[in-house]
């Protein structure tokens, strides 16, 4: 029973030098039913995935421990950046097919670029939120579909009963992943603390951060304000 | 008589609000982090933007000990404490302090030390305007939670 509802959550791993960014995305990622890890940089990051890192002080991690559906990761960090990890994720063989996000609190056009180029699925703009979060559950959904697959044809055909179990679950996943998907934007926040009148929408001004994005790159972010976010699968 | 007091006291809240947001102080990412709070988390709000207060106090300390420093030079220094306070400022809705961050920082572009003294001084007014008014936010829902415990029967 409880493997059941752990193997249906997924394990995101946050990476982020500021503690109070560590703070929010790792609330975001729980609002959204993800497991969640933070670490405060690359390094750490790559110890805990058990990737060999030059980092003498790395302990070592049995890879087969940890299943990562994704890695989201902030751009700006001392010493190992977002995208030197994303680099060495992209580099491992162990690793390269589980999905790395960069955040950043800049809109540059070339970073972002570089970024998407080695390999990373979505580039995020500071702050982010939970409409930019729900965008990633295709990515996770398929990671987990097919590391399901991979233990199904590497176990023991001695393990019969425990095959048996595993079948349905695959075919079934994909509905329940589905099913996951529809009921998170159903269950999407509906304002339970929103204390402001809806009038205050006309006098905030626009943000035009992810408008600058929008612009250079063909990526579909229109974000409406202050409603419920459907999830488009 | 104490159903009155809950709504009173809600009524000012957003009324408090509504006047931040008003003014710009507050943006919609504020009521981002409100959608975020629920029961496993009843205090997100409040420590979050305790958390943002504390590194925001470090980080302007250090900026005046910079500036202060007669033989200052290192603008680059003053620029990455800035990209800081700019980036938390949004994730909390701050926009004002973020804007007023902004300013200062184009200003440390430019090697401009004056420009620098007086960003730092608005900035420092503006984050301490906000953090006044969210200390009057957070007493406001304290005395709510109070009032509204009140009315259920033991």
């Amino acid at each position: 029973m409880g493997m059941a509802a752990v193997e249906s959550q997924f394990h995101v791993l946050a990476v982020d030098d500021s503690s109070f960014d560590r703070k929010l995305i790792e609330k975001l990622l729980q609002k959204s039913s993800c497991q969640v890890t933070t670490v405060d940089s690359g390094y750490k990051a790559l110890e805990f995935l058990g990737i060999e890192s030059n980092d003498p002080n790395a302990l070592s991690t049995s890879p087969q421990e940890v299943e990562v559906n994704l890695i989201i990761t902030d751009y700006c960090m001392p010493g190992m950046t977002g995208y030197d990890l994303l680099k060495k994720v992209k580099e491992s063989s162990a690793f390269k097919n589980i999905p790395v996000v960069i955040m950043s609190s800049e809109n540059v056009p070339p970073r972002i670029s570089r970024c998407l180029e080695e390999g990373a699925e979505e580039f995020f703009l500071k702050p982010v939120r939970m409409a930019d979060l729900n965008k990633l559950k295709p990515h996770m959904m398929k990671t987990k579909l097919n590391n399901q697959k991979l233990e199904e044809i590497e176990k023991p055909l001695n393990v019969a009963a425990a095959t048996a179990a595993v079948e349905p679950e695959i075919k079934d996943s994909a509905e329940v992943g589905s099913k996951i998907l529809t009921l998170q934007s159903e269950l999407e926040p509906k304002q339970v603390h929103l204390q402001v009148a809806q009038q205050e929408e006309q006098t905030l001004g626009n943000n035009n951060k992810r408008k600058s994005m929008e612009e250079g790159l063909s990526t579909d972010r229109s974000r409406p304000r202050f409603e419920c976010v459907t999830t488009a699968v | 008589m104490l159903g009155l007091g809950v709504d009173r006291l809600q009524a000012d809240i957003n009324r408090l609000l509504t006047s931040l947001f008003h003014q710009g102080v507050l943006d919609e990412q504020f009521l981002q982090l409100q959608q975020l709070q629920d029961e496993t988390s009843p205090t997100f709000v409040y420590d979050v933007i305790n958390i943002y207060f504390d590194e925001s106090e470090k980080l302007l300390r250090s900026l005046r000990l910079l500036l202060m420093d007669r033989e200052f030079s290192d603008y680059k220094k003053i620029g990455l404490h800035l990209n800081q306070l700019v980036g938390s400022s949004s994730s909390i809705g701050a926009r004002r302090v973020r804007n007023v961050c902004v300013a200062f920082r184009s200003a440390s572009e430019l090697n401009n030390r004056p420009g620098c003294l007086r960003g730092l001084e608005i900035v420092e007014h503006e984050y301490h305007y906000l953090k006044n008014m969210m200390h009057e936010l957070f007493q406001l829902e304290q005395q709510r939670l109070l009032a509204a415990g009140v009315r259920y029967p033991m």
